[in-house]
């Protein structure tokens, strides 16, 4: 069981801003995000597109955003479980929470923040007829653990940057790679077009292009992957492999939490907007893009106010009746949970003679 | 008002909507379909309007003439489901006087 003072679902940018808020406050936090990685949006769909409206940066990237709110939340030391879905939560006697993952995995913490954005990734299945049935024999929407393809034939189908930088790390791991595309251009980035060109050249990487999976053919396990190509004249053929990966990109849904008893409304979260974004379940709060209230923006700026005041009633639900007197950390200062410590430095007071 | 253009929105139930869109707030119409609320909050334009997750893809069902298609909308297309020879990403088409009698059908959710 991992406790917390304030588990955190969702790592996107309100997510991890609230690490930083409650780390002023000397609260520990611990994430949950469905995707593999931190940042949320920022990383998932948009990394390398400009943003201009967070305060004090006339533009910045959203994956050096979610890199600048990672090195500004450190010292708090936030616990990470990624990959992993929040499914369930069970309000216990003592009003604290347990909240479990889709893999088991349990968190307990007084105080519960909802930052899930549009919901949790799922990705986006091709419309295969009898893809289902091969899920987790072959067919995987996810890489997780890429070591699962050593010495195997994989076949990639997407033409974004996941299948591009995955067929590229893939080459180096898999017996044979093959990526196939609807179309010849792809929609990466350009370094990472250049490399699988450079590795289709040395004829490492099969490119199969503009072609379609249309079919699965196996007994248990994937065998191989019936593909359409419309090259010069259609065509249909097999690809041999032991594993599918489908690269499609994800899309977001609100997905369990909707159940959890909270009140609904548009596929956002109903909260308190006049004191402290806490939902119609006293220890659940939802910040951020997921919540909803008269007037709410889904601008991250916003989120990172929301962060900030939900951290102030946490405050006073793990420390009933304790006084707290805002401080600014130019003056007060950072101590970091790991021991380390920010601070201004001195004035220089010196006579000038 | 004299800027707005009339446009026709079957939504993912099959229910015809016909919608005035002005010209003069910088509007594309995926923005358009959710200020009418055609479709769930969270299920069109979850991209925001990068052309980068094919949410808003509609089906343009008349020939009013549209802005060529730029290479990344093309692209999220060539990567997106449903796909049809008549396909667009609502994000992509700003509100412009052209654009009178428009009817598009927003394609199913994926």
């Amino acid at each position: 069981m991992i406790k917390t003072d304030i588990l955190i679902i969702g790592a996107g940018p309100t997510g991890l801003f609230a690490v930083f808020e409650a780390g002023l406050l000397k609260l520990k936090c611990h994430l949950i995000d469905a995707l593999p990685q931190a940042g949320g949006q920022c990383s998932e769909i948009y990394p390398k597109k400009p943003i201009y409206d967070i305060p004090g940066f006339p533009e910045i990237l959203a994956g050096d955003l979610t890199t600048n709110l990672l090195e500004q939340c450190k010292q708090f030391e936030p616990g990470f479980t990624l990959g992993e879905r929040a499914e369930t939560i069970e309000k216990q006697e003592d009003g604290t929470f347990v909240v479990t993952t889709n893999k088991g995995t349990k968190h307990h913490a007084p105080v519960v923040a909802i930052a899930g954005g549009l919901g949790s990734f799922e990705p986006r299945k091709p419309l295969i007829h009898n893809i289902k049935s091969f899920e987790d024999k072959g067919v995987e929407y996810i890489i997780k653990e890429p070591e699962l393809y050593r010495n195997k034939k994989v076949v990639i189908a997407g033409g974004g940057d996941s299948a591009l930088d995955w067929s590229v790390f893939l080459s180096d791991v898999a017996s044979e790679v093959t990526l196939i595309h609807r179309r010849n251009e792809f929609r990466g980035a350009l370094d990472s077009v250049e490399k699988v060109q450079e590795l289709k050249n040395k004829g490492k990487i099969n490119l199969v292009t503009p072609a379609e999976v249309i079919g699965i053919v196996g007994d248990d396990k994937v065998k191989a992957v019936v593909v359409s190509q419309s090259q010069h004249i259609a065509k249909e053929f097999e690809i041999e492999c032991d594993h599918f990966i489908p690269l499609f990109g994800l899309s977001p849904k609100l997905g369990p939490i909707a159940n959890w008893g909270l009140e609904i409304e548009k596929n956002a979260i109903v909260v308190n907007n006049a004191l402290d974004y806490q939902t119609n379940i006293p220890g659940i709060f939802a910040i951020g893009d997921v919540n909803t209230y008269p007037g709410k923006l889904k601008l991250i700026l916003c989120g990172f106010h929301e962060a900030t005041l939900m951290c102030q009633a946490a405050y006073q639900i793990i420390n009933p009746g304790k006084k707290y007197v805002l401080k600014y950390t130019t003056v007060s200062g950072i101590d970091g949970f790991d021991g380390t410590r920010k601070e201004a430095p001195k004035a220089v007071i010196k006579k000038i003679e | 008002m004299e800027q707005d253009i009339n446009i026709t929105i079957i939504d993912r139930e099959g229910v015809s909507h016909k919608v005035q869109a002005p010209t003069d707030m910088a509007m594309n119409l995926m923005e358009v379909v959710r200020s009418y609320e055609l479709a769930p909050e969270g299920t069109i334009g979850v991209c925001g309007g990068m052309a980068m997750c094919a949410s808003c893809q509609c089906y343009v069902l008349n020939d009013t003439p549209l802005p060529e298609m730029q290479d990344g909308e093309e692209a999220m297309l060539a990567e997106a489901f449903y796909v049809k020879e008549n396909s667009r990403l609502g994000c992509q088409l700003h509100i412009t006087p052209e654009l009178e009698g428009l009817e598009v059908e927003l394609a199913p959710e994926s």
